[in-house]
This record gives structure tokens, C-alpha cells and sequence, in this order.
């Protein structure tokens, strides 16, 4: 009875981190042919200890051919009953309107025997930007980051979970292979890269949107780690715009990746040595131009070092990238069998899904490993 | 500035399921605790061989084998069994064809581990006793806090190189790495902390990769002793590798010892 | 170099009565006391003396007087004593400041603020001399719910229960290892454990093989960072298994045993060479995620054939409460928590005085917490970290804790008098000391007996305190705030406690 106090102080705090240990897995064919989400599936399932069942979530790169040229949004839609989705619902369409031209959208097909708990109203919409008075200056993708932080902090209850072209996530709470049964990701949707996220939270506020992927544009990630630097990541990426408002400390490496990859431009062995620099004894030993270089990333982004454990796998259109933090306290195994290219915090699941492998092995701390398609022509 | 990839298998890893005789456990479908109830199962109704089908992912495979008996046995696993193998071992030979992950040997006492693959990080981690035998390379944080008492004191050789924190907090124990694939030993970190047991490397390190309580020397005529009975067992047990004993030990080796058994005696006020 | 700290006890003499036998310069390891054949008197050196009242006992004319010393620096709100000689000894030596037993900051003790209820008219009393009083407490996870079948009149159990550990009292003796501690006290923590039928906790320096027939069956045996002595005998031999993550009088960081306590049966039992530093890392080695913890967990239940709980034990921090509820959800049967006050044989001063969260703040947290998240059954507490008497056990219990452990209250009672000095190795007490000379002092029938009575004279307490408010089973205690009020709290921290105020 007296459980559900108020703690003002609590409330008043910055923010209210989550701390989770996972599995991630992914699977990219580089030649472009596109495979359902069966073995992803199949592979994750296996590392299902590694979970417990409060979050799993997909990331799928070239599901929707027939709309690429379409941002893809996913919405989700909560509250405690339907009439409070469907008035969450109200006031985001009434937003998009406003806001982009809605070429498509429809409720996203669901499988109702998976084994999963309270699931929200999920929606898909292919929008593009309708971008008028000031906003007609910003590029068409600062424009969509904009507006996603808008509704992602303004409008209650709704929730863009996923937002880049011709890719989508889906995610939930429940084991990753129950989220993939739910959305029928094995049977509707065929991608050319796949990566994969089972969660294990310390607390089960379980909510939908906590789940991984965490995504903004075509930028995804899912992340096994915890950043202990989650506060001053923050509020260096908060200076840039980007709102953390979901609660979990993942979401600060979309960003971080969004700023650096896509603004910023820079390319990912150094965005790597920036998330996950050397360390200065090793940067005393290098040559004068390489201790410059790493000299001048980690004083200028300094607060963007993601301290603390990790592994994660980045995906963004044509690309799947894995890193760990620069003294691995994170697994990460990475293989290649022809075409495919797989990252798993497990070789196990690996070899599940394709037991003859061309190559094994471990990544270094710090060094990413990076699947590109060949070609992007037939995506 | 980025280092080789150092975790690869070397050689060809067997996947198939060639050559099983005597009583084996299909472990398709098995989670890790029915995995283990079989195996126990198999001991305690007097079996002595056992094989391994179709790993997969199970853990602790080995770890709930110990009984006031001591009852013993041998198990050739198929697959790529999951973390923890070997873990809190207490006698006992396990052989894999395949790779391993994570944590094999994890606070092992006593028997043989044999891995015709590469292994994952802490691989070893707090070892007590008993020998391993790594084919290929292994991954971060080797034989960290690895230590010996008395008559017991472990052992561990690997065929290709190590990542990172090898013998890190290092307490006992022998741990020699043969790099035979001449790639030069590129892992930073070795030995810090550590404060027993003797570090062979073949091929030579940098000051700069060992850490500040470790000291680097040549090895001597005892060494080469200790190093031939290790070599020897660890080419029987991989007679694909193709080299023989003495082409491995004409090659130059570093020995790592650390420079006290007291590392941070001096670091308090009184 | 010359020392600017001047001493911190004065030792006060009464030649009268002083009868030079030498008694006290026998009983201090510092060399305090010393003869002067000369003179025919002891002199004493009070810049050896560590303020431990040994030769003030031991005296046989009552001779001594050993007090804080009087002298003073200019009183300075900010810059205290304590902080102006911490700091020249850093200056003369350049180290860290280290110490022992728990935090003697005056932190506040909610234990002081928190009132009990009892019985008045509406409820009767029960007088717990002459009728049934019940604190008999099983420690471990427990089902959800039971499946039974019941065929002609036949009740089976269906549901598959988890291992439990069962205790007369709620009070277990916390990890003191063999090493940090000398084997006499180990031997009658284990002594009194068994007799008292509760259990002692062997930390993490083994479990000496003599001792695992007789004392295996009121053991708890730690896992930590180090490791040492650990094989599937010590593991099999004990009736739980605990993770030992943190420590609350040192969170986050590891320990190390100086290889001078390191002697032959020290090393025997941790099972590394004598003379070496006991290093226990920081984290384990094996555990870098929630995920590794309950890999660790199932390891140890594989390795004991799932026939023992597994407790892992914490520190209380900051968001300690997130990671308990992720610890049982990883498979832990106990969550042991150890709030800021928690006792330790060594630590660095400034991580003990400066890191952690008060028990009485954090076991109410975790049981609210876990409640919420409708998982508490999935555990039991164990809360650690301060606790002084009776009534400090009743309120951790009422807070939401299953049963609690204590340390220093365990060494009090064998003769401690927290001078702080146990990683010097010299206790005089014979507690905290590998030195023979020392150790012998302590004789483990009496020390055992000490405990026992300790334990059998909180347990009446507690009784009589649970008939006073009309309840006779403690599990109807447990987590019950009703039962407490607040006196002289801030209103958060009457929210985190989870009770009212006084009158209210």
C-alpha cells in the first residue's frame, strides 16, 4: 500500500538510466540479396540466456523496395487502453499532416500467438518532408530528426521508433525471437542486413520503446553494454539537439553516430576512435602524426568517449558495423562465410545458422569491424 | 594503427561429426541443463566416454561433474560448446573439434582440456590445476589471476597468439604461447599485476607490451626443459599443425616473471 | 623523515598502583610499553599506542588509563584533526591512507531515528517466555505459487521448490575471511554458528580442509574476485554459495591480504604460496554485465548439482536497487546488501567514509522495489552494514530484510574495541593478526561461548520485542512498516524508508 510513493527528489533527478546486458547479433549479405528474418531469429534464440525476456528488437535494411524513396516511419502507440492509443494516434496524424506528405500507411501486420506482453498499437507511414517557412533550410534529414524529437518528446503516448528509408525496426518487450513472430518478420520481410537485439534489464519498467534497436534515420544500433559516461554524453548531444528522452543509455550511441556519421561526416575508423579511443599510453607510443590525430579527437570529443562496457552493432543503409569499448569487457565474435558477414556477442549462434564459416575470429577492443554491401546498385 | 586480427582459427575447424564411437548424447534441441543432467546421468551409471553431438551453445559443460568419488571420464564434444567450459573442473578430459568461447577452463582444479580451434577471452580465468591445450589463438584477459599451490600448478599452451591483459593479475601457473604462425606477438597489457607463475613467449615482445611489474628475459636451459615436456604434449595432441618439437624450439623465446610476489607493497601510508 | 603527527592517545599511568609486572608490555604488538631496568618503571610511547584498551584490561593493578589525546590544533570547523594529520602522513609518505572496521563518519543512523510499536488493548501482547514465539526464517527463492496433486487423499508437491537455507534466528555471522582473520575467530564464528543454528561466512579465503566435516553444515562460502581457495569440494562442502560482488565499506574497488598475513596455513587454505599478496581484483574477472553475473550463477549451481543457494552479495550504491532486481532476475536465491557502515580488515579511508548508501535507506529501497516489480519471492535480503543490537535486527527485518549479518558486532563480541588498526596484522586481541603469539590469545571455547550468548541474548530481545507488538512469527514482521515510525527524519527520507512520522 505505502509502495508507490512519490519521491520528489527522485523526479527531479536528470535522468533515470537503465542498465541492461544483452545479446546482439547481426547478419549482412554483401552482395544485396535480400533473406528473411528466419535465421537471425533461429541464431538469437540460441543465445536466449543471454536475455530475460524484457525486450527484444530486429533492425531490417531494404524491406521496403516498392516505397525506398519513402521515409519509413514505425509508431508505436501506448496507453493503458485503446481509446488512449487511438487519441495518441489522433494527435500524431493530425502532426504528420501538418507537417509531411503521407503517401502510405497502415496498421503493422501482427501475428497475435506470439508470446508477448501488452503490445501497443504499431503503425507504419511513408511520409516525405513538407518543409515550409524557416524549416524550408535545413536538408530533408535534419528536417526528419527534428520533427521525430518533436513528437518523441511533445506528443504523449506516441513514439517514432524507427524513421530511415527503404529499412524499419520492430521491437518489444518479450524474448527477441517472440518480437520476431509477433511482427512475422520470418514470413512478410526479406533484408539484405539484419541485426538483432535480446535484452536483459536490471528492472523491468518494461516499455516497448525501450527495447533495441534504438534508431534515427537509417542509423540503428543495438548495444550490449552499459555507458557509465551516459550524463556527460548527454549533455554534449543535447547542445546538437538531439533529446535522450527514452531512458536508456543506448540511445546516446544513435545519436553520437547520427551526429558524427551523418553530420559530421566522418568516416567510421574514426568515429570508432572516438566512441572508443586508445588509450594515452598507447597514444605516447605512436608516430608523431598519429598521436596528433588521436590527440586532437579525444580533446575535441572528449565528452563523446563511451566509457564504460560495451558492444554494439551499428547498422546504417548498405553498412554493419561492430565495436567494442577499447579494453573489450564486452563479447564480440565476427565471421564471414562467402557473402555473408555475421557479428554475434556468441560464435555458437553463429554456427547455428551457417555451421561452415570462411573465418573466426575475436575484433580487438576499440577496432571496428565493418560489412559493406558491394554494391549498392541493387538495393 | 590497428592491430591484426589475432582471434582467427589457423587451421581448418571441424564441424562434422566424423568418427563417434561408444555411448554419445545428441544435443540438438538441449538446453544447458539438459545437456548436463545427461552427462552427470552418464558418469554416475558408470560410463567413461562420452560424445557430444551437435553442441551448440551449452554452457558449463563439465562443471557438474564433480562427486566425493571423484569418478572420472572423457568427452569429445562436436560443436562449439557455449561459455564456461570446463568451469570449477575437477578432473576429468575434454576434448573439442571445434572452437570454444568464452571462459573455457574458468576457475578449473584438476584434468585436461584440449580445444582443436581457437578459444574465446578469460580463457583459463583463476585456473587452479590441470592443463589446457588451445590449437589456435585465444581472446582477451588469458589466465588472468591464474595461480598455483604446492603441487598444483596449471598449465596452459597456445598455438597462435593472445589479445590483450594475458596473465593479468597473475598469480602461478605456466602459460606459453607459440604464435607458430610467426605474426608477432601484438597483444598490449601482458602480465600487469601479475605476481607468480612464468609467462613463455615464442618470438620476442616489447617493454611496452608488458606491464610495469613483469620482467622480460631469455629463457634458460631448465626453461627449455619445461618447455620441451609442454611442446611435446601439445603437439601430440594436434599432429595437424605439421611442425616438429625441435624446429619449435630452435625458435628464440622471452620468459615473463614478474619482479616481486609483493606488486603494491609500497603503495599505503602508514 | 621527522613525523609532524603527534600521537592520538594519551596513556595515563598510575605509578601507585603500577606493581611493574610487565604485563602490559607483553600484551601490546605495537611495543607501547617498554621496561626501563634503570628506573625500575615502563615507560610508554604513545606514538605507538592504536587505542585498543588491551593492556587497560589486562592490567592486573588497573594501572593504565588509555584516552583520546588532549592535545589540540587550533579548532577548525573545516580542517579537523582527522583531516590535518590524514594529510601530513600522506605528505610524509606519499601513499594511501588505509584502515579498518566500518566508517566512523557521523553519517546519520537511522536506526536512531526510527521508533517500534506495541500492543495496547486492541491487540493482546504475548508474552514470549511462556508462549510460542517463531523466527525461524528460510532464507532462499521461493515459488510463486504450489502446484500439488492430490489423489485419494494423497498431497504431493508438484512444484520443483529451490534450495533454502534455514536459520533459528535471523542474525548469520558475515564474511570474515581466514586471513583478514586469525583461525581461531574464524574457528569460533564456526563454532558458534553451529551451535546457535545459524551460519558463519567463510569470505573469500577458503575453508581450512579440517574444518569442512564439522563446520561444512553452517557454512556459507564466498565466491569473490580472488577466487582463492575455491574447488568443488569447498563449493559442495557448504550449505550456500555466495558471490561476493561488493563490499559496503569498500564498493567498487578490490582488496589485497599483504603476503605478510599470507602465513603457511593461510596460503594452504587460499591455496597460493606463502608470502604472497592476496590480490583480489576489482571486478570479476568473469562478470562484466548483468548477463556474466548470472553466467557465474548457474555455473555455481551446475557446480553444486543445484543442491545449494546461491547469494550474491553487494554494496549498497546509488542505483543499487536497478541492479539487486536484475541480480534475482539472473538467478540469485539471496541478495545480501552492505550499506556504507559495513565493517572491513582493510580499506582505503576515503573509500570508506565517502562511497555507499546507509543499509537502513537501502534495504528499504530493495524490498519496495522488488515488490513492485511483484519478485520478491524470487529472493530473500540479508542486510548488512551496522547493525549494533537487537533492535537494530528488528528494524531491518520490519524495513523488508529477511535476516541480516553481522561483522563488527560479532567481533565486538570477542573482544574487539574497533581501534582500526587490523591491516596492520598486530591485533592484540588475537582477532585480526596471523601472528601465533597473538591469535593464541583468543581461545575459541570462550570466544565461541561469547558469540553464542550474543546471539541467544538478541534473539530473546527480538522476542520480546516482537510479543510486545502482538506478533509471534517474524515473518509477520517482515517488510511490515506499520510497526515503525520516524523521529527527527526529513520528509524524503521518511518517503525512502517508507514509513510515517512519529504521531502521524
Amino acid at each position: 500500500m505505502e509502495f508507490k510513493i512519490i519521491m520528489p527528489r527522485i523526479r527531479r533527478e536528470l535522468y533515470n538510466k537503465e542498465i541492461c546486458a544483452c545479446s546482439i547479433f547481426g547478419a549482412m549479405n554483401r552482395d544485396g540479396e535480400r533473406f528473411t528474418g528466419a535465421g537471425v531469429m533461429k541464431a538469437i534464440a540460441n543465445m536466449h540466456v543471454r536475455g530475460n525476456g524484457l525486450g527484444g528488437g530486429f533492425a531490417a535494411y531494404g524491406i521496403y523496395p516498392q516505397y525506398k524513396d519513402y521515409y519509413a516511419f514505425h509508431l508505436m502507440f501506448t496507453g493503458h487502453n485503446l481509446q488512449a492509443k487511438l487519441s495518441a494516434k489522433k494527435e500524431l496524424d493530425a502532426f504528420l499532416c501538418q507537417n509531411f506528405d503521407v503517401v502510405y500507411d497502415e496498421e503493422i501486420p501482427h501475428g497475435d500467438e506470439a508470446t508477448v506482453s501488452d503490445p501497443p498499437l504499431v503503425w507504419r507511414y511513408f511520409v516525405l518532408p513538407n518543409k515550409q517557412g524557416e524549416d524550408a533550410k535545413l536538408s530533408d534529414e535534419d528536417y526528419i530528426v527534428g520533427k521525430v524529437m518533436v513528437v518523441n518528446t511533445k506528443i504523449e503516448n506516441a513514439y517514432v521508433f524507427s524513421s530511415g528509408k527503404n529499412m524499419g525496426c520492430f521491437k518489444g518487450v518479450g524474448y527477441p525471437e517472440d518480437i520476431g513472430e509477433y511482427f512475422m518478420l520470418d514470413k512478410l520481410y526479406r533484408a539484405h542486413t539484419w541485426t538483432v537485439h535480446g535484452r536483459f534489464p536490471t528492472n523491468t519498467q518494461a516499455w516497448w520503446g525501450g527495447a533495441h534497436p534504438f534508431s534515427l534515420l537509417d542509423t540503428t544500433v543495438v548495444h550490449n553494454g552499459e555507458v557509465s559516461s551516459y550524463g556527460t554524453n548527454r549533455w554534449y548531444l543535447e547542445m546538437y539537439g538531439y533529446a535522450c528522452t527514452l531512458q536508456t543509455d543506448t540511445e546516446v550511441i544513435a545519436y553520437a553516430a547520427d551526429l558524427l556519421m551523418r553530420r559530421q561526416k566522418l568516416p567510421i575508423d574514426i568515429v570508432a576512435k572516438i566512441l572508443a579511443p586508445p588509450i594515452w599510453n598507447a597514444i605516447d607510443q605512436m608516430n608523431e602524426k598519429e598521436k596528433k590525430l588521436l590527440t586532437t579527437l579525444r580533446m575535441v570529443y572528449a565528452p563523446l568517449l563511451m566509457n564504460g562496457p560495451f558492444a554494439v552493432i551499428i547498422g546504417q543503409t548498405g553498412k554493419m558495423i561492430g565495436l567494442t569499448d577499447r579494453i573489450r569487457l564486452r563479447p564480440i565474435t565476427a565471421a564471414t562465410r562467402g557473402e555473408m558477414f555475421y557479428i554475434s556477442s556468441e560464435e555458437a549462434s553463429i554456427r547455428l545458422i551457417s555451421p561452415q564459416l570462411d573465418r573466426v575470429w575475436t575484433p580487438n577492443g576499440g577496432e571496428p569491424v565493418v560489412g559493406e554491401l558491394n554494391s549498392m546498385r541493387k538495393v | 594503427m590497428a592491430r591484426a586480427v589475432l582471434s582467427e582459427s589457423s587451421l581448418e575447424v571441424k564441424q562434422d561429426n566424423q568418427n563417434i564411437e561408444g555411448l554419445e548424447i545428441d544435443a540438438t534441441d538441449l538446453g544447458t541443463k539438459e545437456l548436463n543432467d545427461q552427462l552427470r546421468d552418464l558418469m554416475l551409471s558408470g560410463a567413461k566416454k562420452v560424445s557430444i553431438r551437435n553442441v551448440c551453445g551449452q554452457r558449463y559443460i563439465g562443471t557438474r561433474l564433480y562427486t566425493p568419488e571423484h569418478l572420472e571420464m572423457e568427452i569429445e564434444i562436436f560443436g562449439t560448446p557455449g561459455n564456461d567450459l570446463a568451469a570449477f573442473l575437477y578432473g576429468h578430459k575434454i576434448t573439442v573439434h571445434g572452437n570454444a568461447q568464452d571462459g573455457v577452463g574458468n576457475t578449473m582444479d584438476a584434468g585436461k582440456v584440449v580445444v582443436e580451434g581457437r578459444a574465446g577471452d578469460v580463457l583459463g580465468f583463476s585456473m587452479r590445476g590441470g592443463e589446457i591445450y588451445v590449437r589456435d589463438n585465444c581472446g582477451y584477459r588469458t589466465a588472468l589471476h591464474m595461480k598455483e599451490y604446492e603441487g598444483k600448478r596449471p598449465v596452459l599452451v597456445v598455438g597462435g597468439r593472445s589479445q590483450d591483459f594475458l596473465g593479468e593479475y597473475m598469480a602461478g601457473g605456466i602459460v606459453i604461447v607459440l604464435d607458430l604462425q610467426d605474426l608477432a606477438h601484438e597483444a598490449n597489457f601482458i602480465g600487469t599485476g601479475m605476481h607468480g607463475g612464468v609467462i613463455y613467449l615464442r618470438g620476442s615482445v616489447k617493454q611496452s607490451q608488458v606491464g610495469g611489474q613483469v620482467d622480460i628475459s631469455p629463457i634458460d636451459e631448465f626453461n627449455r626443459e619445461v618447455l620441451d615436456q609442454y611442446v611435446s604434449r601439445f603437439l601430440e595432441r594436434f599432429p595437424e599443425i605439421g611442425k616438429s618439437k625441435e624446429e619449435i624450439l630452435r625458435s628464440q623465446f622471452v620468459r615473463l616473471t614478474p619482479k616481486s610476489k609483493r606488486p603494491y607493497g609500497n603503495l599505503y601510508a602508514y | 623523515m621527522k613525523s609532524f603527527v603527534f600521537p592520538e592517545f594519551q596513556i595515563i599511568r598510575d605509578e601507585e598502583k603500577c606493581g611493574q609486572c610487565r604485563g602490559c608490555e607483553r600484551q601490546c604488538a605495537f611495543g607501547t610499553h617498554t621496561y626501563d631496568p634503570v628506573a625500575d618503571r615502563l615507560v610508554s610511547d604513545e606514538y605507538k599506542c592504536s587505542g585498543c584498551q588491551r593492556c587497560v584490561i589486562f592490567c592486573p593493578k588497573d594501572a593504565i588509563v588509555v584516552r583520546p589525546s588532549p592535545s589540540s590544533y587550533r579548532p577548525n570547523a573545516s580542517w579537523s584533526r582527522e583531516k590535518i594529520e590524514d594529510l601530513k602522513r600522506q605528505a610524509e609518505t606519499g601513499g594511501v591512507l588505509l584502515t579498518g572496521c566500518g566508517s566512523d563518519k557521523p553519517f546519520r543512523i537511522y536506526w536512531d531515528h526510527i521508533v517500534l510499536n506495541a500492543s495496547q488493548v486492541t491487540n493482546p501482547s504475548i508474552d514470549p517466555l511462556r508462549e510460542p514465539m517463531e523466527l525461524r526464517t528460510f532464507l532462499g527463492a521461493k515459488p510463486d505459487m504450489m502446484e500439488i496433486s492430490a489423489e485419494d487423499g494423497d498431497v504431493q508437491i508438484k512444484t520443483e521448490l529451490s534450495p533454502n537455507l534455514m536459520v533459528e534466528t535471523p542474525i548469520l555471522f558475515s564474511a570474515m575471511s581466514y586471513g583478514a582473520i586469525s583461525y581461531n575467530a574464524f574457528r569460533s564464528l564456526a563454532t558458534a554458528a553451529c551451535k546457535s543454528g545459524t551460519y558463519f561466512n567463510t569470505g573469500e579465503g577458503g575453508l581450512p580442509r579440517e574444518m569442512r566435516d564439522e563446520f561444512g553444515k553452517c557454512a556459507i562460502v564466498q565466491v569473490a574476485s580472488g577466487r582463492f581457495g575455491i574447488d568443488a569440494e569447498y563449493l559442495n562442502c557448504a550449505q550456500a554459495v555466495e558471490i561476493k560482488v561488493g563490499q559496503g565499506a569498500k564498493p567498487g574497488i578490490g582488496g589485497h591480504l599483504p603476503g605478510e598475513k599470507v602465513s603457511q596455513a593461510v596460503a594452504e587454505t587460499r591455496m597460493i604460496p606463502m608470502g604472497t599478496d592476496a590480490i583480489s581484483p576489482a571486478p570479476h574477472h568473469d562478470i562484466y554485465s548483468i548477463e556474466d553475473l548470472s553466467m557465474l550463477i548457474y555455473a555455481l549451481k551446475e557446480a553444486t548439482n543445484y543442491e545449494k543457494p546461491i547469494s550474491v552479495k553487494i554494496a549498497a550504491v546509488h542505483n543499487f536497487a536497478a541492479i539487486a532486481s536484475g541480480i534475482v532476475r539472473a538467478g540469485a536465491d539471496i541478495i545480501a546488501i552492505d550499506g556504507l557502515r559495513g565493517g572491513t580488515g582493510a580499506a582505503p579511508k576515503a573509500i570508506r567514509d565517502n562511497v555507499g548508501i546507509p543499509t537502513e535507506l537501502a534495504i528499504s529501497s530493495l524490498d519496495r522495489r522488488l515488490r513492485n516489480e511483484g519478485i520478491r519471492n524470487r529472493c530473500s535480503i540479508i542486510a548488512a552494514g551496522g547493525i549494533r543490537c537487537s533492535s537494530d535486527v528488528i528494524k531491518a527485518i520490519a524495513l523488508g530484510a529477511d535476516a541480516v549479518y553481522i561483522g563488527s558486532a560479532a567481533l565486538i563480541a570477542m573482544g574487539c574495541t574497533l581501534c582500526q588498526k587490523c591491516y596492520t596484522g598486530k591485533c592484540n586481541w588475537g582477532i585480526c593478526t596471523q601472528d601465533p603469539r597473538l591469535s593464541g590469545r583468543l581461545n575459541v571455547e570462550i570466544a565461541s561461548q561469547r558469540l553464542s550468548n550474543l546471539i541467544s541474548a538478541w534473539s530473546h530481545e527480538i522476542a520480546e520485542m516482537l510479543g510486545g507488538m502482538g506478533i509471534n512469527a517474524l515473518e509477520s514482521l517482515r517488510g511490515n512498516r506499520d510497526h515503525l515510525r520516524g523521529v527527527g527524519l526529513y520528509e524524503w527520507e521518511l518517503d525512502v524508508l517508507g514509513i510515517k512520522g512519529a504521531g502521524e
